[in-house]
C-alpha cells in the first residue's frame, strides 16, 4: 500500500482541507511533481545542486566525548547544520524551486518561523533569479532578527504577520492567503511535512535523502543498521527526513522529540501528541493543540521552529501504528543540552536540534555501550545566540 | 441568557407569501420563490457573535427587515485562512465574546420562534469536526439551519458530512472559483445544495471585484452543469457591485462590506441602524428595472 494513498491520506491523516480557489493549482502541483519525480533530468539536476550548491552528502560524524560523557549507546550526529544556510530546509526548498521553474511560476512565498526555511527559500530564490516574500509572525521576526536580516541581503521581502499568537501559524495562514490571490503566478513553498496534499508526501520525498544518506554512512561506519533515531518534530520534516529510510528496519526504533516548552502540566508547550487530539489545520487532518470548540490553541516553545500547533500527518500516522515513538523536552532541558553539545564538541546545535540532544542525555546513558543512535543535528545554533543569551540573563 | 425582547418585527408577509411548512428546507422555498417572481436574492453575511449574539439576533430580523432574503452566519474560529483582514477581526470580537458553535445553534433555535427566513452557516471544517459530524447535522437543522458552508472542505473532503447533512435535510454549499477547471465545475456543481457559491476573484474575502464579464462568463459555465441556483460572493462592497452581480447571477453574497460597518459601530449605539441602511441600499441597486 503506498502511504500516502492517491487522495493524500496516511491512514486517516493527511488530506486536502483547502479553499477551492487552492485545488487546482494543489492537483496541478501534484501532477507536475508525479510526472517529474520519475524524470531522469529533473533528478540529476536536483542531484547537482544538492551536491555542488547545497555541499551533500553531509557527513555522519562520531561524538566520540558527548558518548563518553553520557557513557552509554554510540551517539553518531547527522551533520544537515552544515549544509548550506545552516540547515536542512535547503533540500526541500531546492526540490520545490526547481518544480516552480517547471510550472513557469516566477514567484515564490513561503512562511517561516525560526527563519531557517525562510532563509532556503529566498537563498534558491536569489539563485534561480525568482521573485521571493517570505511571511513571518513579528513575534517570531523579534526572537529571530538576524535571519529577517539575512532574508533581507538575499533579496526577499520579508512580511510581518500580527495576528494571533504572531509565530508560525500565522506566518502560514497569511502565506495561504497571499497563495490563494496570486496561485496564476505564485508558488508556495511550505517548510515542512504539512499542509494540504501534494506537501507532506513532496517535502518527506526531498527531504529523505537525509536517511538514505544516513543509513549508507551508519553500515559503512558501524557494519549494521543503528539502534535508534533521534530528531525534534515541529511540523516534522528533519525528523521525516531521517526516518524515512528506516521505515522498512523494524528493528530501529524512531524517536519524535516535541516541544515542551515550560513543561506539559503549565499548558505552555506544542508537544501534540501530548496535549492535543486530531483535528484539521491549515490543509490537513492531524494531531492538533486545541480546545473542545475546535479553536487552534496558542502554543509556546523557546524554538520558534517547534512552535506550531499542529504535527506533519504522516507523523501522527506513524503515532497510531505505533511505528514511531513521540516523546519532549522542556526549554530548560533543551537549553542544557545546548550548553553540552558546545562543550563537549565544539558544535553549537540550534534550539530545534538542542531538543533531540536533549532527548539522547535521557536515553543513552541507560542504552549498552554495543548500541548506536543516529541523532539529527538538523540546524547549527548561530541564528539562536541572542536567544540563549536573554535565556541565560546576559546582556550582549 | 437568551430571553430578552427581539426587537424587530419581520417583514412584512405580503411581497413574500409564507406557503413555507415544516418539511421544506427554507432556503429551496425562497430561492424558488424568488425565480418564479423574476428576483436575486440578496444573500448577507455576519459573523455570530460580533459583537454579541443578542446582537447577532437583533441583527439577522433587521436584515430580513432591510430586505436580505438568505443569512448567512459566519462561526467565528481561530485560524480562518480563507478570509481577508475585515472578516478575521471579526472572528477575533466573536471568539472574544465567547461564542461557540453550541451557542450559535440555541441563538437560531431562539430566532426560529420570529423569523423563518433561510440560515446558512459558514463554518471551518475544525469547528464541525470538534462538535461531531452526524451530531451536528441533526443539532443544527433541529435548530433551524438550513445550509452548511465550510470554506476549507472541498466536496472531495465531505464524506463525513455527506451522509449525515443528507439524511437531515441539511444543504452543503460548495465554492467555485475563477481557477477551476472544467473538470472542477461539473464535480463541485453537482455536489452543490441549495445553491452554488461562486467566489468572484481569485482570492480571500474582502478584496475588490473588477472583472463581471469574467463573472457572467463563469456563471454561464457552472449553469451548464446544474439547475441549482449560482449565487456570487467575495468583493461585492457597494449597492454598484450588488446591480452588476444580480445582472448575472441568481444571488448576490455580501459580506466583508456589512461586517465592516458592525466593526464601525458595534460600540456606538447605531448598529442596526447602520447595517439596516446598508441593506436597505443594496436591496435597492438590486430591484429588476
Amino acid at each position: 500500500m503506498a502511504i500516502p494513498d492517491r487522495h493524500g491520506r496516511f491512514g486517516p491523516y493527511g488530506g486536502r482541507y483547502v479553499p477551492e480557489t487552492l485545488m487546482p493549482a494543489l492537483l496541478e502541483l501534484e501532477e507536475v511533481y508525479q510526472r517529474t519525480r520519475r524524470d531522469k533530468r529533473f533528478q540529476a539536476e536536483l542531484k547537482h545542486y544538492l551536491k555542488d550548491y547545497v555541499g551533500r552528502p553531509t557527513p555522519l560524524y562520531f561524538a566520540e566525548r558527548l558518548t563518553k560523557r553520557l557513557g552509554g549507546a554510540k551517539i553518531y550526529l547527522k551533520r544537515e547544520d552544515l549544509c548550506h544556510t545552516g540547515a536542512h530546509k535547503i533540500n526541500n526548498a531546492i526540490g520545490q524551486a526547481l518544480l516552480a521553474k517547471r510550472m513557469k511560476k516566477p514567484r515564490l512565498i513561503a512562511e517561516t518561523g525560526a527563519g531557517q526555511h525562510g532563509v532556503a527559500t529566498a537563498t534558491v530564490a536569489a539563485m534561480f533569479g525568482l521573485e521571493c516574500e517570505i511571511y513571518m509572525g513579528t513575534e517570531d521576526m523579534q526572537r529571530q532578527a538576524l535571519n529577517v536580516f539575512r532574508m533581507r541581503l538575499l533579496g526577499a521581502t520579508v512580511t510581518g504577520v500580527d495576528a494571533g499568537s504572531r509565530t508560525l501559524k500565522d506566518a502560514i495562514s497569511e502565506a495561504m492567503r497571499d497563495w490563494t490571490t496570486n496561485v496564476r503566478t505564485t508558488h508556495y513553498v511550505l517548510g515542512s511535512v504539512l499542509g494540504a496534499h501534494p506537501y507532506p508526501m513532496m517535502i518527506r520525498d526531498f527531504q529523505s535523502v537525509i536517511g538514505r544518506e544516513a543509513r549508507k554512512q551508519i553500515l559503512a561506519a558501524e557494519g549494521r543498521l543503528p539502534d535508534g533515531l533521534v530528531a525534534c518534530v515541529g511540523g516534522g520534516s528533519n525528523a521525516i527526513g531521517l526516518f524515512h529510510a528506516f521505515v522498512p528496519d523494524k528493528k530501529v526504533k524512531l524517536v519524535g522529540v516535541e516541544a515542551g516548552g515550560l513543561g506539559i502540566e503549565s499548558g505552555k508547550h506544542a508537544a501534540r501528541f501530548a496535549g492535543g487530539r486530531p483535528g484539521v489545520l491549515q490543509g490537513t487532518m492531524t494531531y492538533l493543540l486545541q480546545d473542545d470548540n475546535g479553536q487552534v490553541n496558542l502554543t509556546h516553545s523557546v524554538s520558534a521552529g517547534l512552535d506550531y500547533a499542529a504535527v506533519g500527518p504522516e507523523h501522527s500516522f506513524h503515532k497510531e501504528t505505533n511505528r514511531a515513538q513521540y516523546t519532549s523536552v522542556t526549554d530548560d532541558e533543551a537549553l542544557a543540552a545546548f550548553d553540552l553539545l558546545a562543550r563537549e564538541e565544539g558544535i553549537m546545535p540550534a534550539l530545534e536540534s538542542a531538543h533531540a540532544i536533549a532527548e539522547v542525555m535521557r536515553s543513552a546513558p541507560t542504552m549498552k555501550k554495543s548500541q548506536v543512535l543516529i541523532v539529527n543535528l538538523s540546524g547549527r545554533g548561530d541564528k539562536d545566540v541572542q536567544q540563549v543569551a536573554r535565556m541565560k540573563g546576559v546582556t550582549l | 441568557m437568551l430571553n430578552f425582547e427581539l426587537t424587530r418585527e419581520p417583514r412584512a408577509t405580503n411581497d413574500k407569501p409564507e406557503e413555507w411548512t415544516e418539511d421544506m428546507n427554507r432556503l429551496d422555498h425562497t430561492l424558488s420563490q424568488l425565480k418564479a417572481k423574476g428576483e436575486k436574492a440578496l444573500i448577507t453575511y455576519i459573523m455570530a457573535g460580533d459583537p454579541s449574539l443578542q446582537e447577532t439576533e437583533q441583527l439577522v430580523l433587521e436584515l430580513e427587515h432591510a430586505g436580505a432574503d438568505v443569512i448567512e452566519l459566519g462561526v467565528p474560529f481561530s485560524d480562518p485562512i480563507a478570509d481577508g483582514p475585515v472578516i478575521q477581526k471579526a472572528a477575533e470580537r466573536g471568539l472574544r465574546s465567547g461564542t461557540s458553535l453550541r451557542m450559535i445553534l440555541e441563538s437560531v433555535r431562539h430566532l426560529r420562534t420570529n423569523t423563518q427566513i433561510p440560515i446558512v452557516l459558514m463554518a471551518y471544517y475544525n469547528n464541525i469536526h470538534a462538535f461531531g459530524e452526524a451530531e451536528f447535522c441533526r443539532k443544527a437543522v433541529d435548530a433551524g439551519i438550513d445550509g452548511l458552508i465550510v470554506p476549507d472542505m472541498p466536496p472531495d473532503e465531505a464524506g463525513p458530512l455527506r451522509g449525515p447533512a443528507d439524511e437531515a435535510g441539511l444543504h452543503l454549499i460548495f465554492l467555485l472559483a475563477p481557477t477551476s477547471t472544467a473538470a472542477r465545475r461539473a464535480y463541485v456543481a453537482k455536489e452543490s445544495g441549495g445553491f452554488v457559491y461562486y467566489v468572484s476573484i481569485t482570492g480571500i474575502t474582502g478584496a475588490k471585484l473588477n472583472d463581471i464579464a469574467g463573472v457572467r462568463d463563469n456563471v454561464a459555465k457552472i449553469r451548464k452543469h446544474t439547475k441549482t441556483p449560482v449565487a456570487v460572493g467575495f468583493g461585492v462592497a457597494t449597492p454598484d457591485d450588488a446591480a452588476r452581480v444580480a445582472d448575472v447571477a441568481d444571488g448576490v453574497i455580501v459580506g466583508s462590506a456589512i461586517v465592516r460597518r458592525v466593526g464601525e459601530h458595534g460600540q456606538d449605539g447605531r448598529l442596526i441602524q447602520e447595517v439596516g441602511a446598508f441593506v436597505r441600499s443594496l436591496k435597492a441597486a438590486m430591484q429588476p428595472a
